[in-house]
């Protein structure tokens, strides 16, 4: 009886202590007043190879939109989207309207000008036969002075209706040039070799003066036309090598360079704009405007104290990292450098390589928080 | 000296603990929705803690950007950056919405940060795992609340986002866990339509005579797409500036509303969560109100169950004061079992719920001091009963 009393007295007390223990985890260990858990690493010492990533779309360096200089209507396409076109090659004609008949009246209007200039000449011919004639008349006595002038005048109104006939004829031969040249312009020519990729009028539409009717690019200067947010883009410059990522094939990484960086930012979306070449034209061609993600590694910095951004922290509005020293943390204000995209930092000043800094931590830090070291504070 | 409460407690101790059991259970539900209500406003306060502002600057006569929609174009924060005493001004756009990866859906409220880094105001203070952002696009870290692992690629709208960093108690006033995106990317999912609506769009100004033109309609589409806003920005102000100076400055000059950390907590926990916080509050009321009368009347017929043995120790004369002590300290040794079962239920319980339940030490001891209080007025009714026993109670049958 009394063996059974104890072991339940036991029995009690042990529970009364695994309840005291809970409570006591419960007050301490959870909750508000329980420590901070936190994982710490050393400060690595690395060379940091700072990158840079820009978003784009694909361009044509060379890109010719081709149209007629008068309005007109399109008569004949030759070529459809898709195709290669040689430098010099016949695209479209533009319908000519009357310009083959105003060519022909042209013509008759030249050879009646002509006419005009011989009738012309004839009469001069025949005036400064006449003037010879008098001429003679006049020394021998027969006729007078009066009518050789008469004469005279006749020579010079026949010669000055001779070069009006010379100056109409002038006149039409560069009229009919002009017409010609137009009548040429109507013919659509492509500037240089290419690929058509957008029909922009069809046989029959109307186009005014300078519209585009076909658009050529040149498939071996595409090119991604890259924005780089300006915050981000310490050190871009033309000839860095790129890696290509297009929004159809993420797997499929295309090497470039950076052809240029455009002189002119855009200042409403903080951006700077960099074009980047191909090394060599991806086949099958992305299509213009096609999304991409650009990275440019730029040349690794010397080796220094590198830590994970995640360490980075802010306290009292200054900037720097939490040490671990012994159980207790302590706030060092650090000079961050510039950071790699994977997260890396360089300290340029306030950490060496290997002092423990805190990284991860379940709350923002306080000089006088208690601090827990575990693993990994994620189940992975 | 034998402890007379303590030897009657061994004499019945089965009973005793299952009710000490029962009355933590009960406890622990009231310290559970004490906590419910104090991770409301927990939950209103945290963004203002961990977004690191001082100012939140947003539109002219509005209570945004959470209470109200507040829209601002997204160039003003360099006239605020250029003021005297204001060490960062970020872009922010918040947006509530329903975002999921290939395994799992979670209503988030996605955050657009200002590109730079972790030292802008709005970047989260601390991280669990992983990295910042440190691309300008396509990256997003979330609050581990949204159940979203390292690595994962989320979809929102019509972009792919890939998960580099995880944090934690970075939520919305309403409790929705944050993911935190590049600003631009913000403003695209934001401003942006669907590609139907954009083509749909581009129809209706088409069919629009006035707009039919081909170079007016880049124009307009242009014009359409414009995404350039944001729904406020953060100030964080140099160490020793003059705040009020600074938030009239802007307010009067800038024609724009600025609130501080005080001014946005009252308007978040006072105007936002009020009335869902009233009603939990409310709640919790009644809860303590009925525990205490459970908790009374335990007590009450705890100490009627033993009225005959109290009979008897009347008849062997023992003194009244000694049988008032036995009752009050059983009734307080009740009570503390109680607590303490009620405090690790509650503990245990709290990081099951969905939302954040924070138990302060504050609440835990009002609550002891309650329950220790209600066994004390309880054990009182218990022990005039007690007292007014005839012992020859304890003969009859």
């Amino acid at each position: 009886m009394k063996r059974m009393a104890l072991a339940r007295s036991l029995f009690l007390l042990l529970l009364l202590l695994v309840l005291l223990g809970l409570f006591v985890y419960a007050a301490f260990r959870a909750g508000p007043l329980a420590p901070v858990a936190v994982t710490v690493q050393k400060a690595g010492s690395a060379s940091l190879r700072p990158g840079l990533y820009g978003i784009g779309s694909i361009d044509a360096e060379r890109r010719y939109r081709i149209g007629p200089v008068q309005p007109g209507r399109v008569a004949r396409l030759n070529v459809d989207v898709g195709d290669t076109v040689h430098k010099g090659q016949l695209l479209a004609s533009m319908d000519p309207v009357d310009l083959e008949e105003r060519i022909a009246a042209q013509q008759a209007a030249l050879a009646s000008a002509k006419a005009n200039q011989e009738q012309a000449q004839a009469q001069l011919d025949y005036a400064r036969r006449q003037l010879q004639r008098f001429s003679e008349l006049l020394q021998t006595g027969t006729t007078t002075q009066d009518v050789v002038d008469s004469k005279r005048l006749a020579v010079q109104s026949a010669e000055a209706a001779r070069e009006a006939a010379e100056r109409r004829i002038l006149q039409l031969q560069h009229e009919g040039r002009g017409l010609e040249e137009q009548l040429r312009n109507l013919q659509l020519l492509a500037p240089a070799d290419g690929m058509v990729v957008a029909r922009l009028a069809q046989p029959g539409d109307a186009v005014g003066a300078g519209q585009a009717v076909l658009e050529i690019i040149d498939p071996d200067s595409l090119w991604v036309s890259t924005r780089f947010d300006q915050v981000r883009a310490q050190g871009l410059s033309a000839g860095l090598p790129a890696r290509i990522h297009l929004r159809s094939r993420p797997q499929q990484p295309l090497e470039g360079v950076v052809a240029r960086v455009e002189p002119l930012a855009d200042d409403i979306t903080e951006e700077m704009i960099a074009q980047v070449r191909f090394r060599s034209t991806p086949t099958p061609m992305p299509p213009l405007g096609e999304l991409a993600e650009v990275y440019l590694q730029l040349p690794p910095l010397p080796e220094g104290p590198v830590i994970p951004n995640a360490a980075l922290r802010i306290w009292n509005g200054k900037t720097g990292v939490w040490l671990l020293d012994g159980e207790k943390i302590r706030f060092q204000p650090v000079v961050a450098g510039r950071q790699d995209l994977q997260g890396n930092v360089r300290i340029e000043q306030g950490l060496a390589a290997g002092q423990k800094i805190v990284v991860y931590s379940e709350k923002a830090l306080e000089p006088h928080t208690r601090v827990h070291v575990v693993q990994s504070l994620v189940r992975p | 000296m034998i402890s007379l409460a303590g030897r009657d407690i061994l004499h019945a101790w089965g009973k005793f603990l299952f009710t000490g059991l029962g009355l933590g259970l009960l406890i622990g539900v009231t310290l559970s929705m004490a906590g419910v209500y104090r991770g409301m406003v927990e939950d209103g306060r945290a963004l203002i803690q961990a977004s690191g502002a001082d100012l939140w600057v947003v539109q002219q006569d509005t209570l945004g950007p959470f209470a109200e929609p507040s829209g601002l174009r997204d160039d003003l924060w360099r006239n605020i950056a250029a003021l005297e005493g204001v060490a960062a001004a970020a872009n922010v756009t918040y947006m509530t919405l329903q975002i999921h990866s290939d395994r799992h859906e979670s209503r988030v409220m996605l955050v657009g940060l200002t590109p730079g880094d972790n030292r802008l105001p709005g970047w989260p203070r601390f991280l669990l795992a992983g990295r910042h952002i440190s691309r300008g696009h396509y990256e997003a870290v979330a609050d581990i609340a949204s159940g979203f692992h390292l690595g994962e690629t989320l979809k929102i709208k019509r972009h792919h986002y890939t998960v580099v960093g995880l944090t934690r108690r970075m939520v919305s006033p309403s409790g929705d866990p944050m993911v935190f995106i590049p600003l631009k990317d913000a403003q695209e999912a934001q401003f942006q339509k669907d590609n139907d609506s954009i083509i749909r769009q581009r129809h209706r100004t088409a069919a629009n005579p006035v707009l039919s033109d081909s170079r007016v309609q880049t124009a307009v589409n242009a014009l359409l797409n414009n995404q350039q806003q944001v729904n406020a920005v953060l100030v964080r102000l140099q160490p020793g500036a003059q705040r009020t100076r600074i938030a009239e400055h802007i307010r009067r000059w800038q024609r724009l509303q600025v609130y501080d950390n005080q001014q946005m907590e009252r308007i978040l926990v006072g105007k936002l969560i009020a009335t869902a916080a009233r009603q939990i509050g409310l709640f919790l009321v009644i809860l303590s109100l009925v525990s205490a009368t459970i908790v009374a009347f335990i007590i009450y017929t705890l100490t009627m169950d033993k009225i005959r043995e109290i009979a008897v120790l009347k008849l062997i004369g023992t003194r009244n004061r000694t049988i008032a002590g036995m009752i009050l300290q059983q009734a307080l040794a009740l009570g503390i079992i109680g607590f303490v079962i009620g405090k690790i239920a509650a503990t245990f319980a709290a990081p099951h719920f969905p939302k954040y339940v924070v138990l302060l030490p504050r609440d835990s001891i009002t609550g002891l001091l309650a329950v220790l209080c209600i066994c004390a007025l309880a054990s009182l009714v218990a022990i005039r009963m007690a007292l007014k026993v005839d012992p020859a109670e304890a003969l009859g049958g």
